[in-house]
């Protein structure tokens, strides 16, 4: 096995005076599938977004590809796909519209592949339709689109399959598997119980340390 | 290798030239589905500039003097009411989120919606501000000094407002706070903006003011953009 | 980086060396504070003009020089904890911010008691003044926005921003205030030229500010020991020190 994409050293995060996790490391490599589990509360939205980058609170430390993240920002980021808590889809843009700004702010997209993914996601026939007409598992897909526009290998997905029925399911899981097969890696919590094979856990319950 | 592994920094850092364009058109499309929103803070505006001569004294002498001074803080208290909302919906929806984590430029982002907003609220005002200075008596000499002072002077008070809004949008009181955070920057502006007024309604030169407003506007398109994604960065991040 | 620098970044070492810097400056503060008080309320001359009404700069402009200073501090060690992520530099900005707020409410009060002697009334919209009372606006922004974020390092970070925001408007606040009133006494005390005042008038005061920026250190040490106790609470040296007690 090479050099690992993402490397997580020793992390400590607490929220409202609990420790969340404490000495946490691990290591994702390129082809991996990695979940994290846990109770609710048990901080892996927290861990999400401490990985993404977008939460700074934390002691410990991460690594891009054998580099210091904190160094690396700019270049990390553009090898990132983050699937949030929100799935960040303006209501009052359309599908396409929403993923056109996408695109601007990620130079890696060609944009001329929006209504294809859109279409794969079972959206064809509603990019001109503002997002608010569009049901809540409509507008998780809007964003769910996202992964077949990009080329980043390192996707952070917070419960992606949230409000997508089981066909639905069981495609993102064979994207994120044929992801995995291209040299990618992806990290994800959800709550549905996956199929697909070679996946690893990490749970973070009991995680607290000794404290 | 993969096709993933080609993705090179260089590559990465290559920066599409459009991100600023591509935010604007975004958030000028937001604003003009969004239109009924944008009369607000007009008619706050407006009825501001009715509570004096209804509060103090409907005397055109009287009120006449106090207009360059009116009009400015009402503009100004019209720009601040606006401001609470800059970022919060794109909080709330996560939108912000996936700009934080683009490798464009955040200050690109940022400039685009504030330059959104002030399209939306501080050029409007400008332009209805003529119709102010009527209902409170300011001679006509003053309305060039009027225009050109609110032209240069909201797109600053749009900027430093949104250092408020970058700094309150995680929080639930945000309206009140940024009042408090923000009002004491505005000061400046209004000082030399209604100064700029007193000045052409007496007859003395306005370049003097104008470029002082300019200057700040200028300092404030070079640092604003710094504090607000900064202020965002550590929003977000909390 | 040097080496004191990197122990200023620990807690512990800063409870330590401030523990026996406290009473230095508690001392210190005392005699320069008492001295200068009995030396120019008893022994500095009777302003010309004003009479013995004068003698309130001796609390005045002291205060209003630390309100100044302390706001300075509070922006420097904001941005040593935002680029370095240094911890005690958090604790200090926080620690400032009030001391500061009040030294310019001290300020703005004994220039409103000096203002009713000299111009007849309480307050006069005076350069100085109106300066000094923006500047306990920008305080309370600051000390509004520490009190509404839980987070202590978010909370850190946000006012580090703003103290920064306000850094670079302070002289731009208080070059457009002295334009927008230039009837202003000039500046009373400046450090760089050789003041107006005879000698036996302003020693006392440079005894005073002195003495004011001891009491200062000695008030923001005993919040900064405070606050790193409440924030280390569950740190073992913390613990031990609570338990020989």
């Amino acid at each position: 096995m090479g050099e690992a994409l993402l490397k997580v050293e020793k992390l400590f995060c607490e929220r409202d005076d609990r420790i969340l996790f404490d000495g946490l490391s691990f290591e994702v490599h390129a082809g991996e599938v990695l979940q994290i589990e846990g109770q609710n509360g048990s901080g892996k939205t927290t861990l999400l977004r401490i990985l993404s980058g977008l939460s700074r609170n934390f002691d410990g430390e991460i690594y891009w590809r054998g580099e210091s993240l904190a160094g690396v920002m700019h270049d990390y980021r553009a090898s990132l796909l983050y699937f949030g808590h929100q799935p960040g889809v303006k209501a009052t843009l359309t599908p396409e519209e929403n993923l056109n700004w996408y695109a601007a702010l990620h130079p890696d997209i060609d944009a001329a592949g929006i209504g294809e993914a859109l279409e794969r996601v079972g959206l064809a026939g509603y990019e001109d339709v503002p997002c608010h007409n569009l049901s809540a598992g409509q507008h998780r897909r809007v964003s769910l689109a996202r992964l077949y526009l990009s080329r980043a290998p390192l996707w952070i997905l917070d419960e992606p399959f949230t409000a997508i029925d089981k066909k639905g399911v069981a495609e993102k899981e064979q994207l994120i598997l044929s992801h995995a097969a291209r040299g990618g890696a992806a990290i994800l919590t959800t709550h549905h119980e996956l199929t697909m094979t070679g996946l690893r856990r990490i749970n973070l319950d009991h995680r607290a340390g000794t404290s | 290798m993969s096709e993933m592994a080609t993705n090179k920094p260089a590559a990465a850092l290559e920066r599409r030239p459009g991100t600023f364009r591509a935010a604007l058109k975004r958030d000028l499309l937001l604003a003009f589905r969004n239109r009924r929103d944008l009369v607000n803070p007009l008619v706050f505006f407006l009825m501001v500039a009715t509570l004096f001569p209804l509060g103090v004294s409907p005397e055109p002498a009287f009120l006449a003097e106090l207009a360059p001074g009116l009009v400015w803080v009402a503009a100004l208290l019209a720009t601040l009411l606006s401001m609470d909302s800059l970022f919060r919906a794109d909080f709330e929806d996560g939108t912000l989120e996936q700009a934080l984590l683009s490798p464009q430029p955040l200050m690109l982002v940022v400039l685009a919606r504030v330059t959104a907003h002030w399209v939306m609220t501080g050029l409007p005002l400008t332009l209805m501000a003529p119709l102010l200075g009527l209902m409170l008596f300011l001679p006509a000499e003053g309305m060039p000094g009027l225009m050109l002072s609110l032209l240069l002077g909201t797109p600053t008070l749009s900027l430093i407002g949104a250092i408020g809004a970058a700094l309150t949008v995680g929080l639930r009181k945000g309206g009140m706070l940024i009042s408090l955070l923000v009002l004491p920057l505005y000061i400046p502006v209004l000082i030399f903006g209604s100064g700029a007024v007193q000045a052409a309604v007496t007859g003395l030169p306005l370049a003097g003011y104008l470029a002082l407003l300019g200057a700040m506007l200028a300092l404030g398109l070079v640092l604003a953009p710094l504090a607000i994604a900064a202020a965002l960065r550590i929003s977000v991040s909390g | 980086m040097p080496r004191w620098f990197y122990q200023l970044a620990s807690p512990r070492w800063c409870y330590g060396i401030t523990g026996k810097l406290l009473p230095v400056f508690a001392v210190l503060a005392a005699v320069l504070l008492l001295g200068g008080t009995v030396w120019a309320l008893l022994f500095a001359p009777a302003d010309y003009q004003q009479g013995n009404s004068f003698r309130i700069i001796y609390i005045h402009v002291p205060s209003a020089i630390l309100a100044q200073s302390c706001y300075m501090l509070m922006a420097i060690a904001g941005a040593i904890g935002l680029i370095w992520k240094m911890k005690v530099a958090d604790m200090v900005a926080k620690s400032c911010a009030p001391i500061g707020a009040s030294m310019a409410l001290l300020a703005l009060a004994t220039g409103a008691i000096w203002g009713k002697p000299t111009w007849g009334s309480w307050w006069v919209w005076d350069a100085r003044l109106t300066s000094m009372l923006i500047l306990l606006f920008l305080y309370f922004g600051i000390m509004a926005l520490h009190a509404a974020i839980e987070d202590a390092t978010t909370a850190a970070q946000s006012t580090a921003v703003l103290a920064l925001v306000g850094l670079v408007n302070i002289p731009i606040i208080k070059y457009s205030v002295e334009w927008w009133n230039t009837l202003h006494q000039p500046a009373t005390f400046k450090l760089t030229e050789r003041p107006a005042m005879p000698a036996e008038m302003w020693l006392p005061l440079l005894v005073m500010v002195l003495g004011f920026y001891c009491f200062f250190a000695v008030s923001l040490m005993l919040r900064l020991r405070h606050e790193i106790l409440a924030r280390e609470r569950r740190a073992g040296w913390v613990r031990e020190l609570v338990e020989c007690r």
